[in-house]
């Protein structure tokens, strides 16, 4: 059994069919990137495997914890699955390090202690281990990123979405975040990311997935899907974003 | 009998009723306070029932005169075969009409806080109360301060109209005074004072606070 | 023996309880459109510190913000005649109305000037616009739409306050009430009903200037 399967997955916004039967299996290890036109449902579909967004219909499993027609534990999924946004949303009342601590030591219920010594872990891992008592307008967008990806990670995801974390930084700053995503994806993370980093998803991912009208319209090897597209919508959307 | 009063006397009576006034102010502002976070609670939780509940609540006080609410419950109560002094009546009424205020304040100020922040805490799987406690709350609270404090110049003022029910509070001394001493103008003038004494200091803090946020953003 | 409700007595008098509300929409309107001018005029004086003016109009707003309307009342409907200022209950509750929504939307229209964003001002003075046709034809307009549903809300506590000009026998909805009540003996019964009357009229109003604002204030010429 795959890490996350999802099957025929519908999601509506009132009388707006967003996504219209998703299958997709990732297995561990993966590095997937989710590409699209705005409005195409790669964020919502993206935002439904933690729980973001409710299922109308459908099947979500990750690791033996699922969710049908939008019912199931979405503490437990959540649990499981990290999530990166494009805006951080760190916690702007905490300094970086109570960031991270917060959800192990009020969600998993670990000790002070240990959960100090996972911050520091998760700091020193996305380069920041001297920011762990700065407040998150002390610092800079990358760093705050990276923050927000050592908050994920202290709560041991079986997987990471990354939500378009590039997009809101300056572009002299999304080197050091992509570099944190990289290193991840090279010690085996499984990583689902909707990314308009096209030269990125290229490199680092193992699988491509291109969303279209709600549907999966073209999938597979990025460097051959995106070299010799079968697809004219992808090839289309090559040639506008390349 | 006839006294005379003088201006010393006058204002030692209006001091010793402006108590009164102080006590039923701290007094609704604090129970208020405590209803009215009930109040919130209801009002942003799940549940569908709580929410329209409050909705409904909050808009009825904000939608009468608080002297109508004093009416009701002054007039109502004893209905229920309770026993109602002016000073019940006015505590009651005023605690009922800040908690209602105070929640739609704090509600305003709960939705202050971006979605962002509700999005990442629950993609952390913190629980509903956990998400309050730890990440929502300590951000609305920031925001909530001066305008809470800014509303308590507004209980202040609300206990004036507690004088209508016959609460003996400055108003209402300030009117018996008034009557008695046929020096309205003077007596009016003082009750004013006393009030502006009680309300401006409020007011400026409210404001400094109010400033000191904007500046910290 | 559980208490009896019976509002059939309140009803009876139905009809001074609508001349009663229509006198407090009355009251209202005397008291709301000169209480806005005023706060026009107020924030004016204060967004553009014209002195001494703006000073003034700086003490005023916190002397009628810090006290309670009641009190206001009193003093000019009881304090004013030693001055040999003698006022009916009618005037003397429009008087303070009007000087107390003055006070409240002179801050109110402030805020709303103060928010104009940089850029028009630059804009319009690039075109040659003078401070006054500045303010006239690019500041006004825009600065009442953003506060106007501020200023209704201000209007619609106007309103709801003026229940206690009833205690210097303005004959509105609350003396109605009141009158009503002397001679039923239904105190709770005529109040619930006269509150519920003002709920309703709160609900008119505000819709009614909602509307017209939007029309007229926001208006988008066709």
């Amino acid at each position: 059994m795959s890490l996350v399967n999802i099957a025929g997955l519908h999601k509506h916004f009132g009388t707006n069919h967003v996504l219209k039967g998703i299958d997709l299996a990732v297995e561990e290890g993966d590095v997937i990137a989710l590409i699209g036109r705005s409005g195409s449902g790669k964020s919502t579909l993206l935002r439904t495997i933690n729980g973001l967004e409710s299922i109308d219909k459908g099947e979500l499993v990750v690791d033996g914890t699922a969710v049908h027609d939008g019912k199931g534990d979405l503490r437990a999924l959540r649990q499981k699955v990290g999530m990166v946004f494009q805006q951080f949303n760190l916690f702007p009342h905490l300094t970086a390090g109570q960031n991270v601590m917060l959800a192990p030591t009020v969600v998993k219920k670990t000790a002070k202690r240990e959960a100090e010594d996972i911050a520091k872990e998760v700091l020193l891992k996305v380069g920041l281990s001297d920011k762990f008592d700065s407040y998150p307008d002390q610092l800079s967008g990358g760093q705050q990123q990276r923050v927000a990806i050592a908050r994920a990670l202290a709560m041991r995801p079986k997987v990471l979405l990354c939500d378009e974390i590039t997009s809101a930084l300056d572009p002299e700053l999304v080197n050091e975040v992509l570099a944190v995503v990289q290193q991840l994806a090279a010690e085996g993370m499984t990583l689902i990311m909707v990314t308009h980093e096209m030269r990125f998803a290229r490199d680092v991912g193992n699988k491509l997935i291109f969303i279209h009208h709600g549907r999966i319209h073209e999938s597979g090897d990025p460097k051959t899907i995106l070299t010799n597209p079968e697809t004219p919508e992808l090839a289309n959307f090559t040639r506008a974003v390349m | 009998m006839f006294v005379q009063f003088t201006t010393w006397d006058i204002v030692r009576n209006l001091l010793e009723a402006g108590r009164w006034t102080l006590a039923l102010s701290l007094l609704a502002f604090m129970l208020g306070g405590a209803v009215g976070l009930l109040v919130l609670f209801l009002r942003i939780s799940h549940n569908r029932v709580a929410q329209a509940f409050t909705k409904g609540y909050i808009e009825i006080f904000q939608g009468t005169p608080l002297l109508m609410q004093l009416f009701i419950v002054f007039f109502g109560l004893p209905l229920l075969g309770i026993d109602v002094s002016p000073w019940l009546a006015a505590a009651l009424g005023l605690t009922l009409f800040t908690s209602a205020y105070l929640a739609e304040i704090w509600r305003g100020c709960v939705e202050a806080v971006p979605r962002g922040q509700w999005e990442a805490s629950a993609s952390l799987a913190l629980s509903f109360p956990q998400q309050m406690r730890h990440v929502v709350l300590p951000q609305a609270l920031r925001v909530a301060i001066a305008p809470t404090v800014g509303f308590s110049v507004q209980v202040v003022k609300g206990t004036a109209v507690t004088s209508i029910i016959g609460f003996a509070e400055l108003t209402k001394t300030g009117s018996m005074l008034a009557n008695a001493t046929f020096q309205p103008f003077l007596v009016f003038g003082l009750v004013a004072a006393g009030y502006f004494a009680l309300c401006y200091p409020l007011s400026l803090y409210a404001k400094r606070l109010e400033r000191r946020f904007h500046v910290a953003r | 023996m559980a208490y009896q409700f019976d509002f059939a007595p309140v009803f009876e008098n139905a009809d001074l309880l609508l001349q009663g509300a229509a006198a407090t929409l009355g009251l209202t309107a005397a008291g709301a459109v000169p209480g806005i001018a005023l706060g026009i005029a107020g924030a004016i004086c204060r967004a553009w510190r014209i002195q001494p003016f703006a000073a003034l109009f700086g003490v005023y707003v916190e002397a009628i913000r810090n006290t309670p309307f009641l009190v206001q009342l009193f003093f000019i409907f009881f304090g004013l005649p030693s001055l040999g200022v003698k006022l009916s209950g009618w005037e003397a509750s429009i008087l303070a109305m009007v000087i107390n929504l003055g006070a409240y939307s002179t801050e109110i229209v402030r805020a709303g000037i103060e928010a104009t964003p940089r850029g028009q001002l630059e804009a319009a003075a690039s075109l040659a616009l003078s401070r006054a046709q500045t303010f006239l034809y690019v500041v006004l307009r825009p600065a009442l739409a953003r506060v106007w549903p501020a200023l209704v809300s201000q209007v619609i506590i106007v309103m709801l306050g003026s229940a206690v000009c009833s205690q210097i026998a303005a004959e509105e909805l609350t003396f109605a009430a009141n009158f009503i009540q002397s001679r039923n003996f239904r105190a709770f019964e005529t109040f619930f009903v006269a509150t519920a009357a003002y709920f309703v009229l709160a609900l008119l109003v505000r819709q009614a200037l909602m509307r017209f604002g939007q029309r007229v204030v926001v208006g988008r010429p066709r």
